[in-house]
Formats: C-alpha cells, structure tokens, sequence
C-alpha cells in the first residue's frame, strides 16, 4: 500500500467523478426547475454512450482518422441526438401530466426508462458491445520503490479537462444568461415567471435538453474509458448520479459536481483497499449517513428568506 | 369616446368547484387609474389573474387593444404588453435585485435596457443602492418597489397592482401611491389597482368599480363613490 498507488486510485476516482458528474448535473437541474427526478436520465445516458460507439465505428469506416475530428463530430452528433431524447421525454412523460399528482410523472419517466432499455436491447442485442482503445498512450507520472507505475493517460486528461469545461460553460450559462436566469426564475417561482413572459414550458423543455446533451457526453466518455457497453448500463450509473446529486445536494449545481466526483472517489479507494464487490454498497452507505446527519447534502443549503 | 383599452364582458372565472366571478364587465381606457376595492374574497385578485390567464375564465371575453386575449396563454398575453405586480409581491428571492430587474425586462428589447433601468433606480433610489442584494431578503416595502420596478421594465401599456400597500407602513404607502399617480400623470401609463385601502385608492384613481361575491356591484368615478352612502359604510368607516 505505497503511495504511488494511492495517487493512481485518486486519478482514477476522478476520472470516474467527473462522469458521474456529468450525469448528477441533469438530475440535478430538471429537479431544480420541476421538483422532479427525471427517473429516464441514466437511460439517456445509455442512449449516448451507443450512439458514441455507433458514430465511431462509422467516424473509422467512412475513413475520418483523424481522432480529434472524429471525436468531435461524434461528440456533436451525440449531444444532439441525445437532446432530442431529452426532449421527447418532457414532452410525453412530463408535461402531459403537469399539474395532476406528484407521482404520476415519476411512474411515467420510469415507464420510458424501461421501454429506452428494451429498444436498445431489441436493435443493438443484448451482448455487451466493445469497442477498440481509441485515446491510447500517457504519462508515467512516477514509479514507487515497490515498482508501482503511476500513470496519467492521456484519455483520463481528456475527460477531465472536458468535464472542466462544460462545467465553467455551464456555470456561466446558468448564472449569466438570459435562458439560465429564465430557468432560475421557473425554479423559483413558475406563476411568476410566466407573469413577466417567460415560456415556462419552452424553458423547462430546454432544462431537459440540456441536461440529456451533458448526459451524451458522459456516455461518451465512459464507451472510450471502459471500452465496453450494454443496454443495462443506465441503471447503475443513474442511481450512482443521483446518488452523487443527492449528495452533493440536489437542485445545486456545484452540489451535483462535488457528489460526483466524492462518489467516483469513494468507489475506486474502495476498490482499491477493500472489495471491488462492495464498492457500489459503499457508496450508497455514504449516501444514507449523508442523508442522515446532513438531509439537504452537503452544498444544499436551505436558505432563510423573508415572505 | 374611443375604444378602451381593455373590454372585461361576463367573465366568470373558478377555482375548481368554487367560481369566484360570476360575470364581471370592466373597461379600462387609456391613460385612466382605474382601481377595484371590495371585501377579503371579493374575487379582486382572481379578476386581476384571469386577465392574465391564471386561472383560464370559464366563460366571458376579454379583449385588450381590439384584440380577444381570453384564450391565450398567459406569456402571451404579458407579451402583448400588459404587466403585473401580483399579490403578495413574487419577487425571485435567490435573484439579486438585479436579476429580477433584468427578469421583467425579458419580454422588451435589450436596447431599452439601461434607459428602464435608469428610470426604476431614479424612481425607486432603494432598489439602486440594493441592486446586488438578494430579493428575499428585502423589507416588504423594498420587494413592493421592486414588483413595481419589475413589471415597468416590461414597457407595459397597461400595469396591473394588486394591493400594493398591503402590510406595509404608511410612510412607504405614501410614497409607493405618489409613484403610481407619477407615472400615470407624466407617462400617460394606465394602471389598474386593485386596493382594500379604499380610501387611498379612490383618492388616487380617477374611476372604480366595487366587486362583491365575484360580481361588479357599483362602479363611477372616484369622487361619485366617496361620497357614495353604501360605499362610505362599507369600505370607508372604521380607520381607512
């Protein structure tokens, strides 16, 4: 147990993080603007994740060798393909039942969860799809006197500095403009903000876009990372993001950023040190003490306002 | 006369089994103060939402500028330029005062922004010195001037107040009452107040109807009502 080997599992928890927290920052903004959870977001993750494999295969065959340029069309086309997920599920799950009871919409996204796993599952078979290393090579960071080579790869250098910049893309988004001001105001007060002439529905259609877009990314980055996926592969990672949401305190988007990248931490030192079979327990355990000795998770602060 | 401005004819209104109007016919024409006072329940500030769609009317028509609005969504119709300072003010509480200026301002093209926004601070110099500050942690008069300011960013052509003074002290009633016969006596800006201070409302308007059980049980000009019997014993005395 030297330290080299501790350094690699941080590098390797945060890389994992930064996926999670991709995927935490939809959940965490359709909650915010709706008080809802948006129980088809892992499978929009799912979707991504295929259709980057999918535009990669098809980036190799029609003959764009260039990785940068591939990656970046794939990516393109993944985020727009994936809102349009994203949109389609307010529209048939969501809106629809706005304003009936609280639980009626939740059933609803879970039903399009399943029916998205199962169509996946038909069109592109139940096996486990790989994919050949397309980000090879990186940096030995040090070598141990045990002989423990700490290895930064360049691919774990791509995620993050790619989640690092949707993060300050997004923030800006949210806190500058004048969609992300309409979205804080819908989170605030919806009668109100329709009472000044924002289009309440436009804007809460453009919240699940945007998070379905992020989500594409993350599908993305976890086809290149494990190089392995299947239609299953939402679930997990959905309950881990809103886990990571959840934690970090949901309806916060630094929130959703710092949950994801403790749950990607506590998953790979728990590998790691103890059991690679409990790790995801582990996780959810945290979850459960958070939930118990900090309800609003750890950036959620319930704020005190006049009426 | 020319058309009003606004044409409210039969308009029923309800919140699910419980209909609060029952056939409400108000005008408004432009330039007017025109002010609604009536009892707690009257139906004063569904009327003041179902003009803005919120609650949709169940039946009756409503028509702004030629124009029937009745059916349209309520974006829309704050788009064709009506505005609101809703009851219990709404203002954005974890925007800063800024943000909600700029939020009132959605509708209206950005190049009007700084002139508006030059006009709210000099009309309300509170709100500039508190521009950075949270809304929810405003004083209540402070957010009053700010739903005020807010609906004004929009350039309304007609600027819906409901109850303004409500809870506030009286220095501030004053002041917030002076504002409104500004803008209206030098931007010719129509404004329909609904008020429980009816006194102070009928000082300040130039007509009124009086809403009872979601009907209009009266309506003429100001002065007509003050000295009006039935008005003074039942909105007048006890302290107004």
């Amino acid at each position: 147990m030297d330290t080299a080997y501790l350094i690699q599992q941080l590098i390797n928890g945060l890389t994992l993080g930064a996926v999670y927290a991709l995927v935490a920052i939809g959940y965490t903004m359709v909650y915010g603007i709706i008080g809802m959870i948006n129980f088809a977001h892992g499978e929009v993750y799912m979707v991504g994740a295929f259709l980057s494999l999918i535009g990669i295969i098809v980036m190799g065959l029609i003959g764009v060798t260039w990785v940068p340029l591939a990656l970046l069309i794939v990516l393109i086309l993944a985020m727009a393909i994936t809102a349009l997920y994203g949109w389609a599920i307010e529209r048939i799950a969501y809106r629809p039942l706005r304003g009936s009871f609280r639980l009626a919409p939740l059933i609803s996204a879970i039903g399009v969860s399943i029916f998205l796993q199962n169509y996946v599952q038909l069109a592109q078979g139940a096996r486990p799809k790989p994919i050949a290393p397309v980000i090879r090579g990186g940096f030995e960071l040090l070598t141990s006197e045990g002989g423990f080579a700490v290895t930064l790869s360049y691919l774990q250098i791509f995620i993050v500095v790619l989640t690092i910049a949707l993060m300050i893309g997004f923030t800006y988004l949210i806190t500058q403009t004048p969609l992300g001001r309409a979205q804080r105001a819908c989170e605030q007060d919806r009668t109100m903000a329709s009472l000044i002439g924002v289009d309440v529905d436009r804007t809460i259609a453009m919240t699940f876009v945007m998070g379905a877009a992020l989500a594409a990314v993350a599908g993305m980055m976890v086809t290149l990372y494990y190089g392995v996926i299947d239609f299953y592969i939402g679930f997990l990672a959905g309950v881990k993001a809103f886990t990571a949401a959840v934690l970090g305190g949901i309806g916060s988007l630094p929130g959703a950023v710092l949950g994801g990248l403790l749950i990607g931490l506590i998953e790979a030192l728990w590998s790691a040190y103890f059991s690679v079979e409990y790790k995801d327990v582990a996780v959810f355990a945290i979850l459960v003490l958070v939930l118990i000795f900090r309800p609003s998770g750890l950036l959620g602060r319930p704020e005190i306002e006049k009426v | 006369m020319s058309a009003p401005l606004l044409k409210i004819e039969g308009l029923h209104a309800a919140y699910g089994a419980i209909e609060a109007l029952r056939g409400v016919d108000v005008e408004i024409n432009e330039g007017e103060i025109v002010t609604l006072i009536g009892a707690n329940g009257a139906g004063k500030s569904t009327l003041l939402m179902s003009m803005c769609g919120k609650p949709r009317p169940t039946a009756g028509r409503i028509t702004f500028e030629g124009r029937d609005i009745t059916g349209l969504a309520t974006h829309q119709i704050m788009r064709l330029g009506i505005a609101q300072s809703p009851e219990g003010r709404r203002i954005f509480p974890r925007m800063t005062v800024m943000e909600n200026l700029k939020m009132g301002a959605v509708v209206t093209d950005p190049a009007f922004f700084d002139e508006d926004l030059d006009r709210a601070f000099r009309m309300f110099p509170r709100l500039k010195e508190r521009q950075g500050q949270r809304g929810g942690t405003l004083s209540g008069g402070e957010q009053q001037m700010l739903a005020i300011a807010r609906a004004l960013m929009s350039r309304p052509r007609l600027l819906l107040l409901d109850e303004p003074s409500l809870g506030l002290a009286p220095i501030i009633v004053r002041q917030i009452f002076q504002v409104i016969r500004e803008i209206n006596a030098e931007q010719g800006m129509t404004v329909f107040l609904v008020e429980q201070n009816a006194f102070h409302a009928l000082k300040l308007a130039h007509r009124a109807y009086v809403l009872a059980g979601g009907r209009v049980q009266m309506s003429g000009t100001s002065a007509e009502l003050l000295g009006n019997e039935e008005v003074r014993a039942a909105y007048l005395e006890g302290g107004h």
